[in-house]
């Protein structure tokens, strides 16, 4: 690690006040991530603002229809929170899901939302990759199994946030704020590929924070849910994850967002299934029919072709849970 | 930089760099051994304490991030060298066998037992799972650990 001088931020604007347009400083929240790549030298901040004093961000707040779920608040308090088990069962499971229970009562979901790729080849201080202003992204031919199956012909990371699959699906918006003001981003506009700019995830610039995760309160009929897979059963990153949200009236499906996670270096919508459902009463079968559309476009690398099979399952099954509306069988997923 | 800190009810102030791990200050600086250190990367638990009631891994976190907060190790669970019914139970069915995972698995099993939601019924097998997926053991196959939870969860709420 190297030497940088470390500050408690007392309120969003102490906290932005320090922000650099060059990215000298860096913010941390839960640390859990911000910390790895400091021992790893990905980074090498000359300050560091821990945000984890500021006051108000730390709530889940009902306004009107909406949530307003703080960058603070912890993946523990997200996946228990009643009003989020209720209404975002995805977002709880997402949460639920990350990590470990040691992890998951220290680590933020806006932390969660911008922690950077767990590629080896990107957290080596031995490979030096696209994401760190090298030429070339050393997963094309080297260990790719859990690389990505979209979107890889540049970089082939995987988006690693379990609650980014979820707050796409969920349509979230985000408060962010600099010193100048705030603005509110649609999920769908925060993050970027590769192809846009392969050393971000994100558009946030390094002046800006997120203070808010907002969600509208889903329209009667909707329901949505979040289904992972992973290698080990205690805890382990996704092999693959996805969350579906649907609206339904009388069993026919209205309107459908279907998000796949470790599939790509951005959550990814699987909008053929998406539009495949629309109109139809959904059940086990055509379920099944229409998890095989999840993968069309799909281009598997030498060492991750198993996933293909993988997300047309869980599609499958995340649909068929969402339909039904049983969320207890959770057990063995 | 002097950093205040409450550890086993003790209050103490250290003075250590900021950025030092709460685990290198438990052991290096309050002598606390008991405390583990397994990967180092948040993936054993062997570095469980609990920090303001919530079980964390002590590797992850910076010593001023907890500036304040009351820590409890696992020197701090007996008082008055009465042992709590967690370790009463991991000794009645020999749930340790290296030991190295073991002052981990304790904090994070009255963790599970101090939680709230609980003070009513006694948590499930699946439960218990849930709660100790974050500490490894590559020594018990976790059967006798699970075991002991679970009895150690009976003879808390029998008390209450
Ligand atoms: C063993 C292990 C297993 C894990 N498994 C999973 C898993 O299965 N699924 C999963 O999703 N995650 C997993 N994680 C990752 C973990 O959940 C994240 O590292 C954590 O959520 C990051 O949150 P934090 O608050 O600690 O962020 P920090 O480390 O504090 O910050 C992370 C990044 O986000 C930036 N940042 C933080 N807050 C803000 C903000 N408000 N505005 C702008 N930028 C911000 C920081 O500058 C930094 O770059 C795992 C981690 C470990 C160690
Ligand atoms: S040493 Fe902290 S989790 Fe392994
Ligand atoms: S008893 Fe040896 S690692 Fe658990």
């Amino acid at each position: 690690m190297n030497k940088f001088e470390y500050v408690n931020a007392s309120s969003v604007k102490s906290a932005t006040e320090q922000l650099q347009s060059d990215g000298s400083v860096r913010i941390k929240a839960g640390g859990i991530d911000i910390l790895d790549e400091l021992k790893e030298r990905t980074i090498n901040p000359k300050r560091l603002v821990n945000i984890k004093t500021v006051g108000g961000l730390k709530e889940i707040k009902e306004v009107k229809d909406s949530l307003h779920i703080g960058t603070l608040v912890t993946l523990s308090e997200l996946a228990s929170n009643k009003q989020v088990k209720t209404l975002f069962p995805a977002l709880a499971e997402a949460a639920l899901g990350a990590a470990t229970p040691q992890i998951r009562n220290v680590a933020t979901i806006g932390g969660n939302i911008c922690q950077r790729p767990r590629c080896w080849y990107y957290r080596s201080e031995e490979f030096s990759c696209l994401k760190k202003g090298g030429n070339e992204c050393h997963a094309h031919l080297g260990d790719n199994r859990f690389h990505a199956i979209f979107g890889n012909d540049k970089c082939a990371m995987v988006h690693p946030s379990a609650t980014a699959v979820a707050l796409v699906a969920l349509q979230a918006k985000l408060k962010i704020e600099d010193t100048k003001g705030h603005r509110i981003v649609e999920i769908d506009n925060f993050f970027v590929k590769p192809e846009e700019n392969a050393k971000a995830e994100n558009i946030l610039k390094p002046t800006e924070i997120i203070t808010e995760v907002i969600l509208a309160k889903p329209a009667v009929g909707s329901r949505n849910f979040y289904i992972k897979l992973k290698e080990k059963q205690s805890f382990d990153w996704p092999m693959a994850d996805v969350a579906v949200a649907m609206e339904m009236a009388g069993g026919v499906c209205k309107a459908a967002r279907v998000v796949l996670g470790a599939a790509a270096p951005v959550p990814w919508r699987a909008v053929a299934v998406e539009k495949a459902l629309v109109g139809k009463k959904v059940d086990a079968s055509v379920a099944e029919e229409v998890s095989r559309l999840a993968i069309e476009g799909a281009k598997p690398m030498s060492h991750n072709g198993y996933k293909l099979k993988v997300f047309e399952t869980i599609v499958a099954r995340a649909l068929s849970v969402v339909a039904s509306g049983d969320f207890s069988s959770k057990e063995g997923f | 930089m002097a950093i205040k800190i409450v550890v086993n009810g003790q209050d103490l102030e250290v003075s250590v760099s900021p950025m030092k791990r709460l685990l290198d200050v438990l052991r290096q600086d309050c002598y606390l051994t008991g405390t583990k250190e397994g990967c180092g990367e948040g993936e054993c638990g062997a570095c469980s304490v609990l920090v303001d009631g919530e079980v964390i891994n002590s590797c992850l976190v910076p010593v001023c991030q907890v500036e304040g907060s009351e820590i409890v190790t696992v020197e701090g669970l007996a008082e008055n060298g009465k042992l709590v019914p967690v370790q009463e139970a991991f000794i009645k069915y020999g749930a340790a066998q290296c030991g190295i995972c073991i002052p981990g698995m304790l904090m994070a099993a009255q963790a599970l037992l101090d939680s709230k939601e609980l003070s009513k019924q006694t948590p499930t097998r699946y439960e218990i799972r849930e709660a100790i997926a974050g500490n490894l053991c590559r020594c018990t196959g976790y059967m006798k650990i699970v075991d002991a939870i679970e009895a150690a969860a009976l003879s808390t709420l029998e008390k209450k």
